[in-house]
Parts: structure tokens; C-alpha cells; sequence
């Protein structure tokens, strides 16, 4: 039963309540920095990270912070993590962490992340918190990766680097520049709510 | 002469919005109707030009004299979160009618990327203090512009014939990724 209601926290921040399609949170790093696949994973990889290991402290310090500070408190449990991703960044995949650039600090600000703080984090004890971070993380980096994955395919006829389209294909520059990603973005919410619409199971809308 | 084209640069060019994607979160939740959408600009813009200064006196005169690059972010947003609790303080005590329009998005400016993205630009590409201000001031500018011509466009989307699902953020996407190209004719007007 316990496992069950882990994995259903899991499932939710996953898909039903997708952070990027349904929730619309996280927007930033989404938009900025999904020109190709590869980067769509690092950046939800990093934000995962963070998300993890700050709603893991998160959760176990609510009871001693005041709620008047609260803000704060977690802004900074939050950035001290992102430092950490930085420095891990920085030192063990450089390319990467120059393509991202400074959209790895404004991890900090992150409106999924103090959003599931607040509105999980801080309510529930420490497990399904750590499985409702998990869930959201995932779901937001498969959001990242797919829509990374079509920009790259549709801008440079490439995914994950791997020539997809060949040399006859004049690649839409477009849709790695900033329109494309709106764009992009827009076509697969609207799909996204298309899908929620025809009453899937998996898909449902979490009551 | 640099400090009007780093201006002009964060106006148009580099619009914080429409190139950057700081300030999404805003852009798509407060950009319903156009008072509103000024009101957030105003306070937006109000704030960015501080943290410009403030955080630019922290790295100058605190950060790198001491050696201590490692606590950037952290005290950054430790300023831009004791910023916003000021704000919110005064709007609320002075112009209560503007205190509920902006409703639960003022404590929001915390979390909006674009404030802690002019700090962090500003520290990245070492401007003066002048110019810091004025690149804070000129993306606070470019990003009421933004908001405000997309409320003007939403107001008229409320009355549109829009397919089911690309109602709410989906058509607001796809709205700004046309205001993002019309924005990418103003590449080249000035060099930064």
C-alpha cells in the first residue's frame, strides 16, 4: 500500500500533472535552453538534483522555520544547491555547462521548484516528498528532452547529435532561435491538452 | 554613448522576454489585461533597476575583494528576496489599489528569473556601475513593453474563436513566439 502511494506521487508529477505541460512552471530553462536534445537533459537533470535534495531538507526543517521566513529559508536552501550543480557542472562536463551558460544559476529561481516546496515539500513527510520531487523532476525533463529533441531535428535535421534528416534537408533555423521554441511549445501543449481530452487513463487529469 | 546602446540593446534587441525567456512565469500569468500588465511592469522595472545597483556594489565591493565568488547566487537572491518583502511593505501601506491588482504576483518578482538574470548578466559581462543601472533600467523597459503589447493582444484573443486546446497558455505561446519574430527584426539596429 505505502509503495503504491509512493509510486502514485511519482506518476503524478510524471504526466498528469506534468510541470511543463499541464502546470506551466519552470518556463525559463524550458524555453532557453531546449535547442538541442543533450541540453533539454543536462538542464532537467541539474534541476532534478536540486529539486531532490532541496525538498529532502526542505521538508525536514519546516517545523523548526517560522512561516514568515519561509521564503527566504528555502531561496537559499535552494541556491546552495545550485551552487553545488554549478560546481559539478563546471568541473566534470565544461561543454556542457558553457551551452547552458547562466540559465544554470537561474535554476535558483525556478518557480517549479519553491512551487513544489510550498505547495509538497513542506506538508508531507519526508518520502512521498522525495518521491513527488522525483516525479516532477522526470516529468520535467522528459518535457525538456522532447521538446529539445524537436527543435534539434527540425533546426539542424539532428537528435542527440546523430544526423537524422541528411544533407538534402535545409534545416528551419527558426526552431532553434527564440520563436521556435514559443512555438514549439505551443503546438505541444495544445496537443497535450488535446490528448488529456480524449479521456486516456494514464493521461487523466489528477483529481 | 555604451550606456545608451546597452539601453537600447536590453530594450529591443535582447528583449529579456522575447530573446532571454526570463520572465516567462509573469509574462504568461499577469498579461490578461492591460493595467494589470503596466502595473507589473512598473513594479518589474522598479526592482530590476535597484538589484542592478545593489548587487553590483555586493560583487564590486564585497564578492571579489574578498575572494568569495562561490556565494553569488546565494546572496543575490538573498537581496532580491529582502527587496520584494520592502516593496511589498510599501506598496501595500501607499497605493493600496495597486497592492490588490498585483495580488499574490508581487512576492512572485521573487522568483522571477529576470531579476536575478540582470544581476547575474551585469556581474557576468563586468559593466560600470552606470551602465549597470541602465542595463537594469532598459530591460525593466523592454519587458513592460513585452507584457503590455502582449495584454493588448490577449484582450482581443478573449473574444476569438480559438480552438479547444490551444486555449489558455498554449495560444499565448504561440502569441509570443509571433512577437518574438516580429522582435528579431530590431537585430542589428545597435551593437551592444
Amino acid at each position: 500500500m505505502k509503495n503504491e502511494t509512493l509510486l502514485s506521487h511519482f506518476g503524478k508529477g510524471l504526466i498528469q500533472n506534468n510541470p511543463v505541460f499541464v502546470q506551466v512552471l519552470g518556463m525559463c530553462p524550458t524555453l532557453a535552453v531546449t535547442t538541442s536534445a543533450v541540453n533539454g537533459l543536462a538542464m532537467g537533470a541539474a534541476t532534478t538534483f536540486v529539486l531532490f535534495f532541496s525538498a529532502a531538507i526542505a521538508s525536514l526543517v519546516n517545523v523548526i522555520v517560522p512561516s514568515q521566513v519561509r521564503i527566504p529559508v528555502y531561496a537559499v536552501i535552494i541556491a546552495t544547491f545550485v551552487t553545488i550543480a554549478d560546481l559539478i557542472l563546471k568541473a566534470f562536463f565544461p561543454p556542457l555547462s558553457a551551452a547552458l551558460g547562466p540559465y544554470v544559476p537561474l535554476i535558483v529561481v525556478n518557480c517549479m521548484i519553491l512551487g513544489r516546496i510550498e505547495a509538497f515539500a513542506t506538508r508531507n513527510p519526508i518520502l512521498p516528498s522525495l518521491a513527488d520531487a522525483l516525479g516532477m523532476g522526470a516529468g520535467f525533463t522528459g518535457a525538456l528532452m522532447v521538446l529539445g529533441a524537436i527543435r534539434e531535428l527540425l533546426g539542424a535535421g539532428e537528435i542527440f547529435g546523430a544526423v537524422i534528416f541528411g544533407s538534402a534537408y535545409p534545416p528551419m533555423l527558426i526552431m532553434i532561435l527564440p520563436p521556435g521554441a514559443f512555438l514549439v511549445l505551443g503546438i505541444l501543449m495544445a496537443l497535450f491538452n488535446h490528448l488529456q481530452e480524449k479521456d486516456i487513463p494514464i493521461l487523466r487529469k489528477a483529481g | 554613448m555604451q550606456i545608451v546602446a546597452v539601453f537600447f540593446v536590453a530594450v529591443l534587441v535582447n528583449n529579456f522576454v522575447l530573446y532571454y525567456f526570463v520572465g516567462i512565469c509573469p509574462f504568461i500569468g499577469v498579461s490578461k489585461k492591460v493595467d494589470a500588465a503596466t502595473s507589473m511592469g512598473i513594479a518589474v522595472t522598479f526592482v530590476m533597476t535597484i538589484t542592478a545597483a545593489v548587487t553590483w556594489l555586493i560583487n564590486n565591493l564585497v564578492l571579489i575583494p574578498f575572494g568569495l565568488p562561490f556565494l553569488e547566487y546565494v546572496s543575490y537572491i538573498v537581496v532580491i528576496a529582502s527587496l520584494v518583502q520592502f516593496l511589498e511593505m510599501f506598496i501595500k501601506k501607499t497605493f493600496p489599489e495597486l497592492y490588490k491588482t498585483l495580488g499574490i504576483f508581487l512576492p512572485l518578482i521573487t522568483t522571477n528569473c529576470a531579476i536575478l538574470f540582470v544581476a547575474l548578466i551585469q556581474a557576468m559581462r563586468a559593466y560600470g556601475f552606470i551602465t549597470s543601472i541602465a542595463f537594469g533600467f532598459g530591460a525593466g523597459v523592454g519587458f513592460t513593453l513585452a507584457i503590455v503589447i502582449m495584454a493588448g493582444i490577449r484582450e482581443q484573443l478573449e473574444v476569438a474563436d480559438i480552438p479547444r486546446p490551444f486555449r489558455g497558455a498554449a495560444i499565448t505561446l504561440i502569441v509570443a513566439g509571433v512577437l518574438a519574430l516580429a522582435f528579431m527584426g530590431f537585430t542589428g539596429l545597435v551593437s551592444a
